[in-house]
C-alpha cells in the first residue's frame, strides 16, 4: 500500500499542467471526474435533442417531421446514449471525484487505467454517432437490439454499433476494476467496510455488477457480429439458431444494468438526505444489505422482460415471484430515508429538493414496477407506454434527479464557489413539474393500449400525447438552465466555505478539505476521529 | 409545498380528464370481451389499488415529515439512527403484501396458460409489415394489411376514428367457440396483441407460441403489433371480427369458393392492361413500403426498380426474386402471400411502369408462367 502513495510524492508540488495536454494525459482523479461529468452533460443534450425529435413527431397523430425509419433511429440512439453515454459515465464521474475524497485516498488506485477508461468513451460515441452520416443510416432496432432485427435485417452500420458497444464495455470494466481496487486498498486507517460512506458502498456493489455483466453484453454483440459476418447461426432460426436466446443473454446483462443505473443514486440520495436533515442516516447497515440484496436479486429476474415470449408457466411464475421480492429491499430503502428525515431539522436547498423528489417519484416508479411484475397483468402492459412511463420514472426523476442533486451538492466543493440558490430552485421546480407532465400521462396511454416505439398512433391517444410532448419540451428547456447555472457558478459564484453545508464536516472527509478541493488531497491519510458521526 | 403541487397536479389531471379527455377508457385498461381478459383486468385493478394505497400512504407520510420537521430556531434534531424492531416490522409487512398479490396472480396465470387444442385453430404469421391468417382445419387463409390511406397518414386527408387501426381484411372468428391461435413469424420478431382478448404473444421465427380465446358476443376488436419489427412497426394493426357460428361457416365457404375461382384465373387469357391494373393495385399494397411510390426505393437497403437490369432485361430472375425472396436482404418471398395472378401482374407492372418498358425489353408475365414455375419446383 504505502508504495503506491509514495510513488506520487514527486508530483505534489505540481499544479495541473496547462492547455489541452492537461486533459489528454491527466491521471488526476479530479480532472478525470470532471471530464466524465462534462462528457455526460454533452451527451445529455445530444440524447435529449433526440427525445425532442421523438416528441415533436408524436405531438399529433399523422406524420409530422421525420420518416418512420429516422424515428426508429432516434428511439434507438436516444436510449443508447442516455443509458451508456449519460447516466453511466455521470455516475463514474462522481465516483472518480468523490470516492478517493470520501475514503481519504490521494487518488484512484490505477490512475493511468483511469485515463484510458475515460478517453475511449468519446471514441465509442464518436463511432456510434458517425453512423448517422453513413449509407443505410444509424442503428434502428431499439436500444435492446433484438435479433434478428439487429442481425439479418439490420442496416450495414450495425457493425460500427457492435464495435462501439465493445469499447463502452471495456471502458466500464476498466472503471469498475479501478473503483474496486481503490475501495479495497486505499481507505483511511480505521475505515472498516461497515464504516464506509454509503455512496462508496453503492459504487462498490455496482462495480461488481458491471464486471459481472458487461462481458455478457460483449458476448451477445460478438455473437451478432459472427451471425452477420461469419455465417454462424446463433440467433438465426433458419440455421438452427434461437432468436429467444438473444433476449435471455441481453436481459441477463440488461437487468443488472438497470440497477447499475440506480444503485449509486441510492448512495447519493442517502448522503444528501442525511446532511439536510442534520441527522445520521437511519439504518446504515440495512441500507448496505438492501443494496447488496437488490444487486444479487438482479441476476435472477431477467426474464420478467420476456413474459410474452412464450416461456413455460414454471418460468413465468419463477420470474414473477423473484421480481416481486425486489420490492422488499427497495421498500426498506424508502422507509429508511423517511425515517432519516423523521425528527430531523430539515432545510430545502436545491440538492435536498432533488433528493426528496427522487424519493417521491422513484416510489411511483417502484410501484408501477410491482404492477409490471405481475405476469398475467403484464400481458397487457408489456411493450406499451405503461412500461415507458415506468422506466422513465426510475431513470429521469430517479437516476437523473440524483445526478442533478449530487451536482448541486458537491459543486461548491469542486469549484470553491456557490451556485445561485434561487436559480437552482427555479431549475428544480421547472424540472419537477415538467417531468411529471411528461411521464405521468404515459401511464394512461399505455393502459389504454398504445404500443411503444411507434412513430404514429390512433386518434384516442392524441390528447395525452400532446400533453406529454409539451411537458417534454419544457423539461428539455429546463436542463439548459442547469448548464447556465453550472457556468455561472464556475465563473461568477460566491466563495464557498470549507464545510459548505451546515454540519457537513462531521459527515465525510470531503467536507474537511478546502473549497475548492486542492488538486491533490490527502497526501497523508486523514483520521477517522476527525469525523464525529463515523457510522 | 410538495404536497400542494402534487395535489394540484393530480386535480388538474382529473379535471381535464373529465372535461375534454372523454371517458375513463382513455385512462385505464379495457376489461375486454372474454372471461380471461376480465379476470386479468380484475387482477390489474387489485394490484393497482394496493399500489395506490401504498403510494398515497408513503407520500402523505413524507409530506407530513417535510412540514413538521422543517428547521426551526432552537429545535435540535434527534440523533437516533437505528431501530431493529421497526425495520423487521416493515420488512415483514412488505412480504405479507407481496404474498397477498402473488396468490391471485398465480391463479390467473394458470388459467391464461391453458394450452388445450381449440375447436378452431388459426395459424398467425407475422411478416414485415402485415399479418397472415391461415385456418388450419379449412385450409384457407389470407393476408391482412393496414388500410389507412397514405393521404391520411401524411395529413392530406382528415383522420377518422379507426385511423391506423383498420385493415383490408379482418380475421374472422366464431363466437361461443374455443379458438386457439398458433403464432409465429416469417422474418423478424413481431407480437400479436388484441387488448380485448388479453392476448399478447410474441411472433418469433422458428417458434410457434399459442394463445386462446372464447368470445361470447359478436364484435370488432382492434390491436397492434407490439414488438419493434422495423420501420413500419406502427403500421401493422390487427382487426378481429367475432361473428355467429352460422356467419362464420358462410365466411369459410366463401373463402373456399374464392380459392377455386382463383385457380381458374390462371387459365384465362390476359391483356397487358388487365395485368397492369391488378399489378398497380398489388404494388401499392405490397411494395410501396420499401420500393416507394415511384419505384426508386431507398438504396442501399431497398433497391430502385427504375432502370434496374433485372427489371428491364432479366425476366427469369425477376420471377425468381418474387418467388424466392433475396437471401440476406429485406426482400421476402411472395409465393405464399400473393396469388399467381397478382405476382404475374405486379411483375408486368414494374416492367412497364416508370419508363422501364421504353429502356428495357418490356416483356409481360402471365399467371400461367408463375404456375409453371411453381409446378416445376415440385
Amino acid at each position: 500500500m504505502s508504495a503506491v502513495i509514495d510513488s506520487h510524492h514527486d508530483d505534489h508540488h505540481h499544479g495541473p499542467a496547462k492547455g489541452f495536454s492537461r486533459w489528454l494525459y491527466t491521471t488526476n482523479h479530479k480532472d478525470i471526474g470532471s471530464m466524465y461529468l462534462w462528457f455526460s452533460l454533452i451527451m445529455l443534450f445530444i440524447g435529449g435533442a433526440m427525445a425532442m425529435v421523438i416528441r415533436a413527431e408524436l405531438f399529433e397523430p399523422g406524420s409530422q417531421i421525420v420518416s418512420p425509419e429516422f424515428y426508429n433511429q432516434m428511439v434507438t440512439n436516444h436510449g443508447l446514449i442516455m443509458v451508456f453515454g449519460v447516466i453511466m459515465p455521470a455516475f463514474v464521474g462522481f465516483a472518480n471525484w468523490m470516492i478517493p475524497m470520501q475514503i481519504g485516498a490521494p487518488d484512484m488506485a490505477l490512475p493511468r487505467l483511469n485515463n484510458l477508461s475515460f478517453w475511449i468513451l468519446p471514441v465509442a460515441f464518436g463511432i456510434l454517432l458517425s453512423t448517422f452520416f453513413m449509407e443505410g443510416g444509424a442503428p434502428n432496432f431499439g436500444w435492446t437490439f433484438y435479433a434478428p432485427l439487429s442481425t439479418e435485417y439490420a442496416p450495414p452500420t450495425v457493425t460500427f454499433f457492435i464495435f462501439s458497444v465493445h469499447i463502452m464495455g471495456a471502458s466500464s470494466i476498466m472503471g469498475s476494476i479501478n473503483i474496486i481496487t481503490t475501495i479495497l486498498n486505499m481507505r483511511a486507517p480505521g475505515m472498516t467496510l461497515m464504516k464506509m460512506p454509503l455512496f462508496v458502498w453503492s459504487w462498490f456493489i455496482t462495480a461488481y455488477l458491471l464486471i459481472a455483466v458487461m462481458p455478457v453484453l460483449a458476448g451477445a454483440v460478438t455473437m451478432m457480429l459472427m451471425d452477420i459476418h461469419a455465417g454462424t447461426s446463433f440467433f438465426k432460426a433458419a440455421g438452427g439458431g434461437d432468436p429467444v436466446l438473444f433476449q435471455h443473454i441481453f436481459w441477463f446483462f440488461g437487468h443488472p444494468e438497470v440497477y447499475i443505473m440506480i444503485l449509486p443514486a441510492f448512495g447519493i440520495v442517502s448522503h444528501i438526505i442525511e446532511t439536510f436533515s442534520r441527522k445520521p442516516i437511519f439504518g446504515y447497515s440495512s441500507m448496505v444489505y438492501a443494496i447488496a440484496s437488490i444487486a444479487l436479486l438482479s441476476f435472477v429476474v431477467w426474464a420478467h422482460h420476456m413474459f410474452t415470449v412464450g416461456m413455460p408457466i414454471a418460468g413465468e411464475l419463477f420470474f414473477m415471484y423473484s421480481t416481486m421480492l425486489i420490492a422488499i429491499p427497495t421498500g426498506v430503502k424508502v422507509f429508511n430515508w423517511l425515517s432519516t428525515m423523521f425528527k430531523g431539522s430539515l432545510t430545502f436547498e436545491t440538492p435536498m429538493l432533488f433528493a426528496i423528489a427522487f424519493v417521491a417519484l422513484f416510489t411511483i416508479g417502484g410501484l408501477s414496477g410491482i404492477m409490471l411484475a405481475i405476469a398475467p397483468a403484464d400481458f397487457q402492459y408489456h411493450d406499451t407506454y405503461f412500461v415507458v412511463a415506468h422506466f422513465h420514472y426510475v431513470l429521469v426523476p430517479g437516476a437523473l434527479f440524483s445526478l442533478l442533486a449530487a451536482a448541486y451538492y458537491w459543486i461548491p466543493k469542486w469549484t470553491g464557489k456557490m451556485y445561485d440558490e434561487t436559480l437552482g430552485k427555479v431549475h428544480f421546480w421547472m424540472s419537477f413539474i415538467s417531468v411529471n407532465l411528461t411521464f405521468f400521462p404515459m401511464h394512461f396511454v399505455g393502459l389504454a393500449g398504445m404500443p411503444r416505439r411507434i412513430p404514429d398512433y390512433a386518434m384516442q391517444f392524441a390528447d395525452w400525447n400532446m400533453m406529454v410532448s409539451v411537458g417534454a419540451f419544457l423539461f428539455g428547456i429546463s436542463q439548459l438552465l442547469f448548464l447556465f447555472i453550472v457556468l455561472k457558478c464556475i465563473y461568477n459564484g460566491k466563495a464557498a466555505t470549507t464545510e459548505v453545508w451546515e454540519g457537513a464536516k462531521d459527515r465525510g472527509f470531503e467536507w474537511t478539505v478546502d473549497s475548492p478541493a486542492p488538486y491533490h488531497t490527502f497526501s497523508s491519510p486523514p483520521s477517522m476521529e476527525s469525523l464525529k458521526s463515523s457510522s | 409545498m410538495l404536497r400542494a403541487i402534487k395535489y394540484s397536479l393530480s386535480l388538474v389531471a382529473a379535471l381535464t380528464a373529465n372535461l375534454s379527455f372523454g371517458a375513463w377508457d382513455d385512462l385505464n385498461m379495457s376489461p375486454g370481451a372474454t372471461q380471461l381478459s376480465q379476470e386479468i383486468f380484475g387482477l390489474h385493478m387489485t394490484v393497482f389499488y394496493v399500489c395506490l394505497a401504498i403510494g398515497i400512504a408513503v407520500l402523505l407520510a413524507m409530506a407530513f415529515i417535510l412540514f413538521k420537521y422543517r428547521k426551526k430556531e432552537g429545535v435540535k434534531p434527534a440523533d437516533f439512527d437505528d431501530s431493529t424492531a421497526l425495520e423487521i416490522t416493515w420488512t415483514v409487512l412488505f412480504a405479507l403484501i407481496l404474498i397477498v398479490l402473488a396468490v391471485p396472480a398465480t391463479s390467473v396465470m394458470i388459467k391464461a396458460y391453458d394450452d388445450q387444442e381449440g375447436d378452431i385453430n388459426i395459424l398467425i404469421t407475422g411478416h414485415q409489415w402485415k399479418w397472415q391468417y391461415e385456418y388450419i382445419e379449412d385450409e384457407v387463409g389470407f393476408f391482412s394489411n393496414l388500410s389507412t390511406s397514405l393521404d391520411k397518414r401524411n395529413n392530406l386527408a382528415p383522420k377518422d376514428e379507426n385511423y391506423l387501426l383498420e385493415v383490408d381484411e379482418p380475421l374472422v372468428i366464431p363466437t361461443n367457440t374455443r379458438v386457439r391461435f398458433l403464432i409465429t413469424a416469417n422474418d423478424v420478431i413481431h407480437s400479436w396483441w388484441v387488448p380485448d382478448f388479453a392476448i399478447k404473444q410474441d411472433a418469433i421465427p422458428g417458434f410457434v407460441n399459442t394463445g386462446w380465446t372464447y368470445v361470447n358476443e359478436p364484435g370488432v376488436f382492434r390491436g397492434q403489433c407490439t414488438e419493434l419489427c422495423g420501420q413500419y412497426h406502427g403500421y401493422m394493426p390487427i382487426v378481429v371480427k367475432a361473428v355467429s357460428p352460422e356467419e362464420y361457416s358462410t365466411f369459410i365457404n366463401e373463402k373456399k369458393e374464392a380459392k377455386i375461382q382463383q385457380a381458374l384465373l390462371t387459365e384465362k387469357l390476359w391483356s397487358t392492361s388487365e395485368l397492369m391494373e391488378i399489378g398497380e393495385a398489388t404494388y401499392q399494397k405490397n411494395c410501396v413500403a420499401c420500393h416507394q411510390v415511384g419505384g426508386r426505393g431507398i438504396p442501399p437497403v431497398f433497391p430502385s426498380l427504375v432502370g434496374s437490369e433485372i427489371v428491364m432485361r432479366n425476366k427469369a430472375r425477376h420471377i425468381e426474386i418474387l418467388m424466392e425472396g433475396v437471401q440476406g436482404a429485406a426482400m421476402a418471398s411472395y409465393a405464399e402471400q400473393l396469388t399467381e395472378v397478382e405476382i404475374a401482374a405486379v411483375i408486368t407492372y414494374t416492367r412497364q411502369a416508370w419508363g422501364n418498358a421504353e429502356t428495357g425489353d418490356g416483356k409481360i408475365v402471365i399467371p400461367k408462367e408463375i404456375l409453371d414455375y411453381k409446378n416445376n419446383k415440385l
